[in-house]
């Protein structure tokens, strides 16, 4: 266990260097997540080094946020003040970006695939 | 000194509050008891009635606060297992994100004018749907208030995970890499456990999402900001 805490720990390092070094504004644990990927890719790093702890932090993501969370009580007369604009601005542009990002997708796939199926027919005749 | 400053006591709150909201969640099987919601609001109003303040909590909280990097860290886990589909279509998603990414802050800026909304409150929710870090950098560039961000951000993710699964049914979006990487994109971390419950591939497009559009968000919120005239 102590070996997965310690690989996991190496990667956010690695990733706080990257930013220390670029000064890049990106989150050091995002470009720690990257470099694990591409690590686990590379076969650098076997899975079963890591899957335990990994995925017992990703199964518990939720609660990590609590504290960020209890944040809102400071900031509540704002909140109270401009509520409708904060909570209809923030749930309205949610189901924008699930829709867009979801719609562009099968857009895409289905013109991709299109093309592909249109190629293989010029090849056949 | 009240004991109830003690901040290993205050982490012992939070961990309380969150095993009570969960078993209230599974005893009831309510949607609307989200252990995350519920938890925060527990803890604030624990600390509101003893009276100790949000900078006293944060002396505990940071403890938990400080797992999420690494938490992120290990999300290369489920997105390295979903490599080979994610190559296959590169393309799609792509595009799909740098889409979603613009409709997402051209929507929260319209619609938080239209609502009537102060320009540092516009400011504070345009990056909301990043993860709290990236979103709080960007905030605070853009002239918002990032701790504002950080709470709109949570919540933004609590909904998105909560609803993000009936939004996606509702508008016809079938396929699960599809569905994963929108609630990822829409809302970051939070949605993507939300995504993790349901089932792997759906996480890790999630994991995906979330990554792609915190870096896009970061690179291109200055510019759409400047572009719409925000």
């Amino acid at each position: 266990m102590i070996l997965q805490f310690g690989i996991l720990f190496a990667f956010l390092a690695a990733g706080e260097l990257v930013v220390w070094l670029t000064g890049i504004p990106v989150p050091s644990s995002i470009i720690g997540m990257i470099l694990l990927t591409v690590s686990l890719k590379a076969g650098l790093v076997k899975p079963a080094k890591i899957e335990r702890l990994a995925d017992f932090l990703v199964r518990n993501l939720g609660f990590f946020f609590v504290p960020a969370g209890v944040g809102l009580m400071n900031c509540l007369g704002i909140i109270a003040d401009q509520w409708l604009p904060i909570v209809g601005a923030s749930v309205g542009s949610t189901v924008v970006i699930i829709a867009v990002t979801g719609w562009t997708h099968r857009l895409v796939r289905k013109s991709v695939s299109r093309k592909k199926i249109v190629k293989q027919e010029l090849q056949k005749a | 000194m009240n004991f109830v400053n003690n901040e290993i006591f205050l982490i012992a709150v939070t961990f309380i509050s969150f095993i009570g909201a969960q078993w209230l969640q599974r005893r009831f099987c309510i949607k609307l008891l989200n252990p995350i919601l519920v938890s925060i609001i527990v803890v604030i109003l624990f600390l509101r009635t003893s009276g100790v303040s949000y900078e006293t909590y944060s002396a505990g909280g940071r403890y938990i606060d400080f797992w999420l990097k690494p938490a992120v860290v290990a999300l290369g886990l489920p997105l390295y297992r979903q490599l080979s589909s994610i190559k296959k279509q590169l393309l799609p998603l792509l595009l799909s994100e740098v889409a979603g990414c613009v409709a997402g802050i051209v929507s929260v800026v319209v619609l938080a004018r239209l609502f009537g909304a102060s320009h540092e409150i516009v400011m504070s929710l345009a990056p909301k749907a990043v993860t709290t870090p990236i979103a709080m950098e960007i905030s605070a560039t853009v002239g918002g208030i990032p701790a504002l961000t950080a709470a709109v951000v949570v919540c933004t993710g609590i909904f998105g995970g909560m609803a993000g699964f009936r939004i996606v049914k509702l508008s016809h979006i079938k396929s699960p890499i599809a569905q994963g990487l929108s609630i990822g994109t829409a809302a970051h971390a939070v949605g993507t456990s939300a995504a993790m419950e349901r089932g792997e591939r759906y996480g890790a497009f999630s994991s995906l999402g979330l990554t792609i559009n915190g870096l896009l968000t970061a690179l291109l919120a200055p510019f759409i900001l400047g572009l719409i005239g925000a």
